[in-house]
């Protein structure tokens, strides 16, 4: 039996975690002379205060589910994809490829091209990982990090030579007007009043929650979902049961991958509109930190996507009112990390004793 | 390329490697006691920051080493705690501790100096200035001996010396102390050092301390030697490079040496693309250059060859009831 109610595992530790982050946040912002209710009023009045922060917060939190998603798939086989940022930014090459590249008529064509451009570019940068791990043993956490930087250099390397247009700036060339994705200003624009007026949410939210949906049935509905679980839970029980491990890996891998670079359709195609140097900007990194905290269910991590929105969209507000720098998110990312995922058994074994000294009573 | 040129080349290799094989090292006592260290880079950095915030503040260069060693032990205790006490996952605290240095070293910096995220630039005793060995002035002008001497051997800060120093400090604390041995067996087998009755724990918290000392070490070289002053993410990816030497040198000191030195030659080659191109009749990409110990690593430990590293790394060890 359990040692703790399945509530207490889902819902109270995360929410401890998080105060347990959030109350060291504020230390951090008082020790450095501000005042942490300000600010938090402050990043609220600047994330959800107007359908324009609003805008910016979903479209951050649309990133935060694709890469959350990807490292949460991969933890279903207990495997740590700490890659996403890499397969973001190859992610963001397919999508550039495939709409300079190709003239599409339509935004929903494109749109279904360049997000299996994304997804594509994304699996193949995770798939060097994944066959070194399945076949030759090395660690997955060291080769995806270092694929990280290898990504960087790359893009980086058609940034300022093959893709490169006209101009100072390494960055490719606008992409064809017929490629614009529907922002979500576009979409609520009822004559008089248009919401999300300039903000940058886009059509992608929706793919992000089909993703999401995706791989909740992926998971828990299919058999290969049942195989990445068992694999997940015990490696020599899957193979006893004749699961290949080799293919887990690989085809987990790949999921993961192509979630990761799918997040280019927002960042690429759905705001920028052509690609530029660091595009990913940190998100696949953010992955880590909202699939922790969303307990690596896609439910969970369309919410933890949504409070990174908050945070990023919050923390933007906060750098431009204040002297708080925009690296106190990172703080507050590297807090979350920290408590929902490191120090999860400190919060985790004084409560289970609790529990269990609560059921003799 | 001319012999003065390559001696330059050599002498900025000494320079590069020098980070790199301290957080190398740092990684192989971590590594070797069965603790993950992804935190590296995080420790540096951190590191890299209180000491020169420290050594500008006082002007005492010694003072920012004694605090960058200890911001560097704070973020070791809590990976300690993360992955020893609380057995928690140890890629997780890695992770957590890289990030929480690169926020908090510019908010804390910003704080401080308001300088956008850097301190003050450092100059005087607040640096580790180059040290002239004996007799280099007099030899210089003998060819070849003297001039390798005068260039490429002398003329470092302190701290130079100490990372080669600790190379086959390292390989006899690890093969030739009880210590060693007991460390190189709590990350190959934890059990049988406990029904030895040799704490596992304790013997693993040694390990992550002088991992942190020795990234300490690294950072302050960084911040105080290296450059003059910290700016925002100075370490710029020296954490990963010397875990990716660690795994190169399959966790033993002496090929730790000789891949931190390769991938030092590696960066310095980055920084004079214009001899590069001298020697090799082509422009080499200088993004390509700084990734190239990654590739190396992926391509010779990867498909070609094979590095395991220590049996028991990254469990938690858990006494049996």
């Amino acid at each position: 039996m359990d040692a703790m109610p399945k509530w207490a595992d889902v819902i109270l530790i995360p929410v401890i975690s998080i105060l347990l982050a959030a109350i060291l946040s504020a230390l951090v912002i008082l020790a450095i002379g501000e005042n942490p209710w300000a600010a938090l009023k402050l990043m609220v009045d600047g994330a959800l205060g107007s359908t324009y922060g609003w805008g910016y917060t979903i479209y951050y939190a649309t990133n935060f589910i694709f890469t959350g998603l990807a490292v949460a798939i991969a933890s279903q086989a207990k495997l740590f994809n700490i890659g996403g940022e890499g397969q973001a930014l190859l992610g963001g090459l397919g999508v550039a490829l495939i709409c300079l590249y190709i003239p599409w008529p339509h935004w929903t064509i494109a749109l279904l091209g360049a997000a299996a451009a994304a997804a594509l570019f994304g699996a193949a940068w995770a798939a060097i990982p994944a066959f070194l791990q399945a076949k030759r043993g090395s660690h997955i956490v060291i080769t995806t990090i270092m694929f990280n930087f290898i990504a960087a250099a790359l893009l980086n390397y058609f940034l300022i030579g093959a893709l490169k247009a006209p101009g100072m700036e390494p960055a490719t060339a606008k992409f064809p007007e017929p490629t614009h994705l529907p922002s979500f200003q576009d979409m609520f624009n009822f004559g008089e009043t248009t919401f999300f007026r300039g903000a940058p949410a886009n059509v992608t939210f929706f793919v992000a929650i089909a993703a999401c949906v995706f791989v909740w049935a992926l998971v828990w509905r299919t058999r290969l979902g049942y195989e990445i679980r068992s694999f997940g839970e015990s490696e020599s029980a899957a193979k006893y049961a004749g699961i290949n491990p080799t293919k887990i890996i690989m085809v987990t891998m790949l999921i993961s991958g192509a979630l990761a670079g799918m997040m280019a359709i927002n960042n690429v195609q759905g705001e920028a509109e052509r690609l530029v140097l660091n595009a990913a900007e940190g998100a696949g990194f953010i992955g880590i930190a909202v699939a922790l905290m969303g307990r690596n269910h896609p439910f969970g991590v369309m919410l933890a996507a949504l409070l990174f929105g908050f945070l990023y969209q919050g923390g933007a507000e906060l750098a431009l009112w204040t002297s708080i720098p925009r690296e106190l998110i990172i703080v507050i990312q590297a807090l979350v990390i920290l408590f929902t995922g490191a120090l999860d058994n400190m919060v985790r074994m004084p409560l289970e004793r609790l529990f269990l000294s609560l059921r003799r009573a | 390329m001319d012999f003065a040129t390559l001696l330059q080349m050599l002498d900025a290799t000494l320079r590069l490697a020098t980070p790199l094989l301290l957080a190398c090292l740092a990684g192989l006592y971590s590594e070797r006691a069965g603790i993950f260290d992804i935190g590296l880079e995080g420790k540096m950095l951190a590191a890299a920051f209180l000491s020169a915030a420290i050594a500008s503040v006082t002007g005492n260069v010694w003072l920012g080493l004694l605090a960058g060693i200890g911001a560097s032990m704070a973020l070791s205790i809590v990976h300690g705690l993360a992955s020893i006490t609380f057995r928690g996952n140890q890629l997780i605290s890695g992770v957590a501790i890289n990030f929480l240095a690169a926020g908090l070293t510019v908010v804390v910096a910003q704080s401080w100096f308001s300088q956008g995220g850097r301190t003050p630039q450092l100059s005087g005793d607040a640096r580790f200035e180059p040290i002239t060995l004996p007799f280099a002035e007099q030899l210089r002008d003998v060819p070849l001996l003297g001039q390798v001497y005068y260039e490429l051997i002398s003329g470092h800060t302190i701290l130079v010396y100490l990372a080669l120093l600790l190379v086959p400090v390292t390989w006899w604390v690890l093969y030739r102390t009880r210590f060693g041995l007991r460390l190189r067996a709590v990350g190959e087998n934890p059990a049988a050092v406990d029904t030895a009755g040799v704490s596992v724990v304790g013997l693993r918290f040694a390990a992550v301390a002088i991992c942190g000392v020795l990234c300490g070490i690294a950072g302050a070289y960084l911040a105080t030697a290296l450059q003059a002053g910290f700016t925002k993410d100075m370490s710029a990816g020296r954490g990963y490079i010397a875990l990716a030497a660690l795994i190169f040198a399959k966790w033993r000191p002496w090929y730790a040496l000789s891949s931190c030195i390769l991938f030092g030659f590696l960066q310095a080659m980055a920084l004079r693309s214009d001899v590069v191109e001298e020697v090799i009749g082509f422009a080499l990409n200088g993004q390509l250059l700084d990734v190239l110990p990654f590739i190396l690593v992926v391509v010779l430990t990867g498909f070609v060859g094979k590095a395991t590293g220590p049996k028991a790394g990254g469990q938690a060890y858990v006494k049996e009831r």
